[in-house]
């Protein structure tokens, strides 16, 4: 679990980016649609850090080649990108925003990354 | 629509492949051909000149990770792939494509996307002695470039040059970059953004000289050195010639279809014959409203345009003009350039965001008459892109 910030700190609409660690990649944690997403950070395509990418809704456009992934499942919805990124699951305890790095994930089975409670 | 028994897509690269997905996506279930001069399945060109060149472990054989295809993809796309096979000739009357070994085939409709190739100095052929455009071509030169080179010598300051140069700095090589126009990047980005661009050379610990040519190469077998106009001589143990790239359309004389640096077509990619659609680097559209044509080298057009080349060419006409905002990226010495837009010499340049210069990044929007045509950011990418989104809604100036 990785301590992100006073949800206070990021308003709807903005994103960060934060070091999960050695053991796991940089993580983009977004407040869009009255709800806090986290995947991984890169790019699946290539080297671009999603958390400067355009926020539309549930998607995010990668800043590199535009490609468009869906917040909740991960998945691209259109190309370059053609494999998905990470999921990661966000929580808000006391005010404060966490992430939970996901180990894996199966590709087609999203994992939630805004359970009821996160949503501030 | 026109309905064709067979396609065939001339070019095995990113514009062939999307213009391949497209007419699948679009409903296309006839024969689809698609011949490519190089062995290897479409992969992506950008890296060869950053990534790849740096990165540790070993490329291996192949595309790798640079593929832009999988196998399942290629399954659903059910084409036939002739790789390792040239185009030699078009005869549209035949309705005959001529590959290479002399082997002709039919086909009723054709895309070319034959791209472009690096333009060649009329230098003295000497090992050492590279150019860039290919996966071939990147292989060897990462090899030599960890082959105990320790001096490099890029000849050409544009994006790919820039590239390179930057990539060898990074593998701590001594590079020196020469360009013989007094500032490189002039007509692309004008000259107040050109100096600041060629700044980064300096600040990623290249040399960068301009306003002087190359005379000739130094060496006997291996090339040893650069002989400059103004009489200097680089030593070099690797040299690159990265001077710009011509649209490969020499399969073609003899076709009917007008060339001129590049292959002709309206401004939805369609040749003078409806069965004939043109992609990417070697297309050469008509820009609507303006008696000027234009030919892109930057990825993004070149995956755009192949799918609305697809959708042209099943239709029999133009239904749909490419009309996407210019737009590339270059990665230097750390920095992430990118541009989107329509500059025109004269453009003013405003900086909207951060400072050129303090080496921070910045976001710069070029304008004409109140009204913005381009915008340049380093190291901005976010609000650059909400820019690149307001410049593609906006209007342009009257014939851009
Ligand atoms: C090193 C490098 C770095 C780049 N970096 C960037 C970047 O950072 N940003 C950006 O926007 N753009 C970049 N580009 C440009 C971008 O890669 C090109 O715009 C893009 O590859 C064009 O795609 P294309 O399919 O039109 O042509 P190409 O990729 O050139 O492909 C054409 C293919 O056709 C094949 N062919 C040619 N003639 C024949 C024939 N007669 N018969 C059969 N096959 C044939 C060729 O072998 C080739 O495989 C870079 C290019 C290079 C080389
Ligand atoms: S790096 Fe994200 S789409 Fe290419």
């Amino acid at each position: 679990m990785i301590p992100v910030c006073r949800i206070e700190d990021l308003p709807e609409g903005e994103s960060l980016r934060v070091e999960a660690g050695d053991a796991t990649a940089a993580i983009a944690v977004f407040h869009t649609d009255g709800a806090f997403y986290a995947i991984d950070d890169t790019c699946s395509h290539q080297d671009a850090s999603l958390s400067e990418g355009w926020l539309e809704g549930c998607y995010v456009e990668c800043p590199l080649h535009a490609a468009l992934f869906d917040l909740r499942s991960g998945e691209p919805t259109c190309l370059p990108a053609r494999k998905p990124v990470r999921t990661h699951a966000v929580t808000v305890v006391d005010g404060m925003l966490y992430v939970h790095p996901a180990v894996r994930t199966v590709p087609g089975e999203p994992v939630h990354a805004a359970p009821e409670e996160a949503v501030a | 629509m026109t309905t064709f028994t067979t396609v065939t897509v001339v070019g095995a690269s990113l514009a062939g492949l999307h213009a391949a997905r497209g007419l699948r996506s679009l409903g296309y279930d006839g024969r689809l051909v698609v011949v490519g001069e190089e062995r290897h399945r479409p992969y992506d060109r950008p890296p060869l000149s950053k990534e790849f060149l740096t990165g540790d472990g070993d490329p291996g054989e192949g595309p790798g990770g640079l593929a832009l295809t999988d196998p399942e993809e290629e399954a659903e796309l059910d084409a036939e792939w002739l790789l390792g096979v040239r185009a030699e000739a078009l005869d549209t009357a035949a309705g005959e494509i001529r590959l290479t070994g002399g082997r002709a085939l039919r086909t009723d409709g054709v895309v070319i996307a034959t791209g472009a190739t690096p333009r060649t100095l009329p230098l003295p052929r000497l090992d050492g002695v590279h150019t860039l455009r290919t996966l071939d071509d990147a292989t060897r030169l990462r090899a030599a470039l960890r082959a105990g080179a320790a001096r490099v010598v890029v000849i050409g300051a544009g994006f790919i040059g820039a590239e390179v140069a930057s990539s060898c700095a990074a593998l701590g090589l001594d590079v020196t970059v020469v360009e013989a126009a007094p500032l490189p990047l002039v007509p692309q980005l004008g000259e107040e953004m050109a100096r600041v661009c060629a700044g980064l050379h300096a600040r990623g610990g290249a040399t960068l000289l301009c306003g002087t040519g190359v005379e000739g190469l130094r060496g006997s077998g291996r090339v040893t050195g650069v002989e400059l106009t103004d009489g200097r001589v680089l030593p070099a143990d690797v040299v690159v010639v990265g001077v710009g790239v011509r649209p490969v359309t020499g399969w073609l004389e003899g076709s009917g279809l007008a060339l001129d640096d590049g292959v002709r077509c309206d401004a939805g990619c369609v040749t003078a014959l409806p069965n004939v659609v043109a992609v990417g680097d070697v297309a050469r559209l008509a820009q609507p409203g303006t008696v000027r044509t234009v030919r892109a080298e930057h990825w993004t057009s070149g995956m755009l345009q192949g799918a609305v080349a697809a959708r042209n060419l099943l239709a029999g006409s133009t239904v749909e003009p490419f009309e996407a905002l210019p737009y590339f990226w270059s990665d230097q010495y750390g920095a992430r350039i990118q541009y989107a837009g329509r500059r025109a010499p004269g453009d003013s340049v405003r900086i909207v965001e951060g400072d050129p210069a303090d080496g921070g990044g910045f976001l710069a929007v070029y304008e004409r008459g109140g009204i913005s045509t381009a915008a340049l950011g380093i190291d901005r990418p976010r609000p650059f892109m909400r820019l690149r989104r307001e410049l593609a809604r906006a209007p342009q100036p009257a014939g851009r």
